[in-house]
């Protein structure tokens, strides 16, 4: 059963300028994409600075509002909701963000902070908030008795475990991971990708886990899209990343990724250019500007995202 | 036939800090040396020495609260830098050794053109007229593959995206054919096709020039990728070096070898497994332990470890440097 059903979502924000501070543009965040995550499973979103992972995870679960498209959580449609019926998914829906030193409030301690949600959504009678918040801490591998430090006090690694706690504290079924571990040392790295695969486990959680580094998508997810300005590009299971993707740019990614092997006399693959400002991007297919497969119809018409095989959808002419 | 020399010796480091808390010191006793034309990668997690290096060889570090130790040594021809003079100084960094950061926006200045940040380096360290050095400004930017050399000259900063401006630091970095280029992460703040692009680009120059190169990363694919030789570093110390395929293939310090395996594999099928890890943190510099810096995290510590901290010194059987009482491949 699909727990999430996207479809054809959008997002353009106004670009303002000029003397009269007019709408004289729009930036083109997320053009058009539809998709489905199941009960239990890891979604992965991959690809470059800008091309707007973070906002889609925004949209899925309205931090902010589409310009069209749909969210069906659960058989409900989300995106018409009002505030009082929107609050029961604001708490099976949380997020948790990229960077773990601007995201938690300085001012407050771990314990005020966990708490503001739990007693919101009362979560647990309030005879319960104390040690419903001792569980969470040791759930992420903190120590119970650090709760009344504030955020500072913590390491990287630390800070991201109270982002995670604050995440589970309302006992959600969907989590936005905005690449959790992108800030962090890479031994930190593994202990936090770790606790979030156990916690997974354990909780039956269905995630949205966002990053640009492939390595860890294809060691954390079961299914993954492959992003470019804004359009899904490829979808396809993870575990034949390597063997089957497709589209010109997945590919780009995976040998512009240097491999951990000195032996492995490979040489990077190199693209031209860079990935076109969302604000004007090209006509026709996104990466044509880029695209070593280039064809003359790719300037004139965007290619469909059409499934290629079972569970495999490509967004490329050149690909039969 | 001559002996070959390394072109810079850098013994005993020991770079400290005043802070509120009292002195750190944040590189202590390092030593290595660099060879013309190789690739020499520094790596190790944040916080562990490797800025604090570079910048103790440019001297570039903040002048009333650091100090490098009087018997630290850093050997560039003929002159040692550790203790060298501002004038001195000055006269080397740029032109024969020069240096690329990890945020190329806040290294450029944003007030001036393109063309004119890169006359700066060549008025100061060449003879060449003013026509001349426009067309060696052109030139440099035409080699490190920048599109329109020609009108980029005369544009600022902000008009370029991020892999450009790196482009830009490096093409300033070399206009002066330094003999030694020091790269500080230069590819981190960059997307995965754009770090490509600059560590191709990297590569081709070494070549083209002969520069040799100290990349300082904690990406340890970039190393594989593009270095010679690997020094490790933990909390300030040096303890390990090697060959890059000496470092991947047969690491000796329980760190490096951890810090290994807790990197996602590409392509290896491990999807769905939990990753090693390594517990714990790195000790704070102001709270460092007595014996073994490591000794917190390693999965191989023993009493002796927590007592007394190693010594960097040949392995007993690869005669290979490393700082371990108990190293791994030892038999
Ligand atoms: N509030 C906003 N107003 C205007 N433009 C925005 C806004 N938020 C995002 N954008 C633009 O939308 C595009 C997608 O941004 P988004 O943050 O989703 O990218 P991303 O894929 O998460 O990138 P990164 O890897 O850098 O986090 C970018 O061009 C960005 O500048
Ligand atoms: N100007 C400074 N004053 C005090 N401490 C510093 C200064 N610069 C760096 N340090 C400390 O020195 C240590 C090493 O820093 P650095 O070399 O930047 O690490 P990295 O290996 O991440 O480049 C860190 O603990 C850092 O906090
Ligand atoms: S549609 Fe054309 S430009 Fe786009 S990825 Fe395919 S071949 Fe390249
Ligand atoms: S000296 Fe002991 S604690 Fe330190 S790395 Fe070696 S075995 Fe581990
Ligand atoms: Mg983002
Ligand atoms: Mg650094």
């Amino acid at each position: 059963m699909s727990l999430i059903r996207v479809d054809n979502m959008v997002k353009h924000f106004p670009v303002r300028g000029g003397v009269l501070n007019r709408i004289v543009g729009k930036v083109h965040a997320v053009n058009g994409v539809s998709f489905r995550i199941d009960e239990g499973e890891v979604l992965g979103v991959v690809g470059e600075s800008g091309c707007g992972k973070s906002t889609l995870g925004k949209l899925i679960i309205r931090l902010i509002e589409s310009t069209s498209g749909e969210v069906h959580y659960d058989g409900t449609e989300i995106t018409h909701l009002g505030h009082n019926d929107m609050l029961p998914f604001r708490r099976r829906m949380q997020i948790v963000f990229q960077d773990p030193y601007s995201s938690l409030n300085p001012r407050l301690t771990v314990n005020a902070l966990l708490k503001e949600a739990i007693v919101f959504h009362s979560i647990v009678p309030p005879s319960e908030v104390e040690s419903h918040i001792d569980k969470l801490m040791a759930k992420v591998g903190l120590r119970p008795d650090q709760k009344n430090r504030f955020p500072h006090e913590f390491s990287g690694g630390q800070r991201q475990r109270i982002g995670i706690a604050r995440a589970l504290a309302l006992n959600p079924d969907f989590i936005v991971a905005d690449e959790p571990v992108s800030a962090l040392d890479v031994s930190i790295q593994a202990q936090v990708l770790n606790l979030m695969m156990d916690l997974k486990d354990e909780l039956g959680l269905t995630l949205l886990f966002i990053s640009h580094d492939l390595k860890v998508i294809e060691h954390f997810c079961d299914r993954v899209l492959v992003m470019y300005l804004g359009y899904v590009v490829e979808e396809m299971n993870c575990l034949d990343i390597h063997g089957e993707a497709r589209h010109p740019y997945t590919q780009a990614l995976l040998g512009a990724n240097p491999v951990n092997d000195p032996d492995e006399d490979r040489e990077l693959t190199v693209l031209e250019g860079d990935v076109p400002s969302p604000f004007s991007p090209p006509k026709g297919c996104p990466f044509v500007t880029r695209c070593p497969l280039v064809e003359s119809r790719c300037h004139e018409e965007m290619p469909p995202l059409v499934e290629k095989t079972k569970g495999h959808r490509v967004a490329c002419w050149a690909v039969e | 036939m001559t002996t070959p020399t390394p072109i810079l010796r850098v013994e005993n480091l020991t770079t400290s800090f005043r802070t509120d808390d009292g002195v750190v010191t944040a590189v202590d006793d390092v030593s290595f040396n660099v060879w013309p034309g190789e690739s020499l990668a520094i790596v190790g997690e944040s916080g562990c020495g490797k800025t604090v290096t570079s910048k103790s060889v440019m001297r570039l570090l903040p002048e009333y609260t650091s100090m490098i130790a009087p018997e630290s040594k850093i050997l560039f021809g003929g002159v040692d830098l550790a203790h060298a003079d501002e004038r001195t100084m000055r006269s080397i960094r740029g032109a024969k050794i020069a240096m690329i950061f990890q945020e190329p926006m806040t290294s450029l200045n944003p007030v001036f053109t393109v063309g004119w940040q890169l006359d700066e380096a060549l008025r100061y360290h060449t003879s060449l007229s003013r026509k001349g050095r426009r067309e060696r400004a052109i030139e440099m930017l035409r080699l490190v593959e920048i599109p329109n050399p020609e009108q980029r000259v005369d544009e600022y900063p902000h008009q370029l995206s991020g892999g450009m401006r790196q482009r830009v630091m490096i093409a300033i970095a070399l206009c002066c054919e330094p003999d030694i280029l020091v790269a500080d992460e230069p590819t981190t703040a960059l997307d995965v096709t754009i770090q490509a692009q600059i560590l191709h680009l990297m590569e081709d120059l070494k070549k083209k020039l002969n520069t040799a190169v100290m990349l300082i990363t904690h990406d340890l694919g970039v190393v594989a990728q593009v270095c010679d030789r690997v020094i490790v570093m933990y909390a300030g110390r040096v303890i390990e070096k090697g060959t890059v395929r000496e470092i991947f293939h047969s690491p000796q310090h329980p760190y490096t070898k951890a810090l290994l395996d807790s990197i996602p594999k590409a392509g290896r099928r491990e999807h769905g497994k939990r990753l090693p890890t390594i517990e714990g943190i790195v000790p704070s510099l102001d709270d460092l332990p007595e014996g073994c810096r490591f000794e917190a995290r390693c999965p191989l510590a023993e009493k002796r470890c927590a007592d007394e901290e190693p010594d960097i010194v040949p392995h007993a059987f690869t005669e290979r440097p490393v700082r371990c009482h108990f190293p791994l491949n030892q038999t």
